[in-house]
């Protein structure tokens, strides 16, 4: 009976893999927020697929649902890699709706967009435990990296083995420091980029063709 | 051998002499020790949540992080509960693990962790060696 039961199991992992191999694998794009987590999703969606995953903006905690884009299929190099692109809420420790009010909402407003963000980043964590087969790990090349957040999030990353590209947005803005940021996390390798402008994507997908594919 | 219940209050009382100051819990790696992980995180944001700073001699394993993260965000309400900051040093790239601890895949946490209400604590510095952080009274 033990060793039925063994080889049911061990059949039913073999089968898992050779599905799971042809299964699209699902990558979080996370970073803290305004780090141009949207915009880079929306680049690799319309340059892709056509579409857009979800509306950017400069306000803090714009995107306070994990959103996914099904079945992205990316060519490099003559190899073809699918993936689900999820774009999550920015992680942070604490929401203040007080700092919404400085972006001309009203009370209400704010605080419906604080209680947004809080659960959308709970559920981005819940996300990175248990649903994504590897992160994009986006990061603000004009502010400083070496945050608590960026700390913690790089350090769960590592410990679930996941694959994790890092990459250095907004090189379009003066002051960007790309190096500042692979300084900060010399045991992954840095792209630097500008999702906004399309700079450098060749490289980034040539990356996350290598990294997830 | 720490008890099964989490409870750092003492004899602290809400009309005591801490009104006036910032009380400052220093939990030792013993004491946490025997905690679950949801035990760790409930003393953290129990004591957080009064208004305490909590220093951790040990730290909090990844996993531990990213739920405390996640269990602040569903107790963040308005003009009550902002969230934490928390502060560890940068991780000196597993230095202090022992031979043995590569060979079989473990992971030092060690590592000394502030914790503090978001509307109370700011960091002023961080690096590798020093945490300098300002604390605010009520």
């Amino acid at each position: 009976m033990g060793l039925l039961t063994n080889l049911k199991d061990s059949i039913s992992r073999v089968t898992d893999g050779l599905f799971a191999a042809d299964e699209p694998k699902r990558i979080g794009i996370y970073g803290p927020p305004n780090a141009g987590k949207t915009t880079l999703a929306n680049r690799i969606a319309r340059d892709w697929t056509g579409d857009a995953v979800g509306p950017e903006s400069h306000i803090p905690h714009e995107t306070r649902r994990a959103r996914r884009k099904e079945n992205v299929e990316i060519e490099r190099n003559g190899r073809k890699v699918t993936i689900d692109i999820v774009d999550t809420p920015g992680v942070t420790t604490k929401v203040d709706y007080k700092e919404f009010l400085d972006h001309d909402m009203e009370k209400d407003d704010a605080v419906r967009r604080s209680r947004e963000a809080t659960e959308g980043v709970a559920e981005a964590m819940h996300w990175l435990r248990e649903d994504v087969d590897g992160v994009i790990y986006v990061l603000d090349s004009t502010t400083d990296p070496f945050t608590q957040v960026n700390t913690m999030l790089i350090g769960i990353i590592e410990s679930q083995d996941l694959p994790a590209l890092i990459l250095a947005n907004k090189t379009d803005l003066p002051g960007a420091d790309v190096q500042q940021i692979a300084n900060a996390f010399p045991q992954h390798e840095t792209i630097p980029l500008s999702a906004l402008e399309g700079d450098n994507m060749d490289e980034v997908y040539t990356k996350i063709a290598e990294y997830f594919g | 051998m720490p008890g099964p219940t989490p409870n750092v209050d003492g004899d602290a009382s809400s009309d005591g002499p801490e009104d006036d100051g910032v009380r400052i819990d220093m939990i030792s790696g013993a004491r946490m020790e025997g905690l679950t992980g949801m035990e760790k995180i409930r003393l953290i944001l129990d004591g957080v949540r009064e208004g305490n700073i909590v220093i951790l001699e040990e730290g909090l394993s990844p996993d531990e992080e990213s739920k405390l993260i996640e269990v602040t965000m569903t107790e963040i309400s308005p003009d009550d509960f902002t969230g934490i900051e928390i502060e560890t040093y940068p991780k000196a790239e597993t230095s202090d693990q022992s031979f043995l601890d590569k060979l079989m895949g473990r992971k030092s946490a060690q590592k000394l962790t502030v914790i503090g209400p978001a509307n109370r604590i700011e960091t002023l510095h961080k690096d590798e060696n020093l945490i300098s952080t300002l604390v605010s009274r009520k």
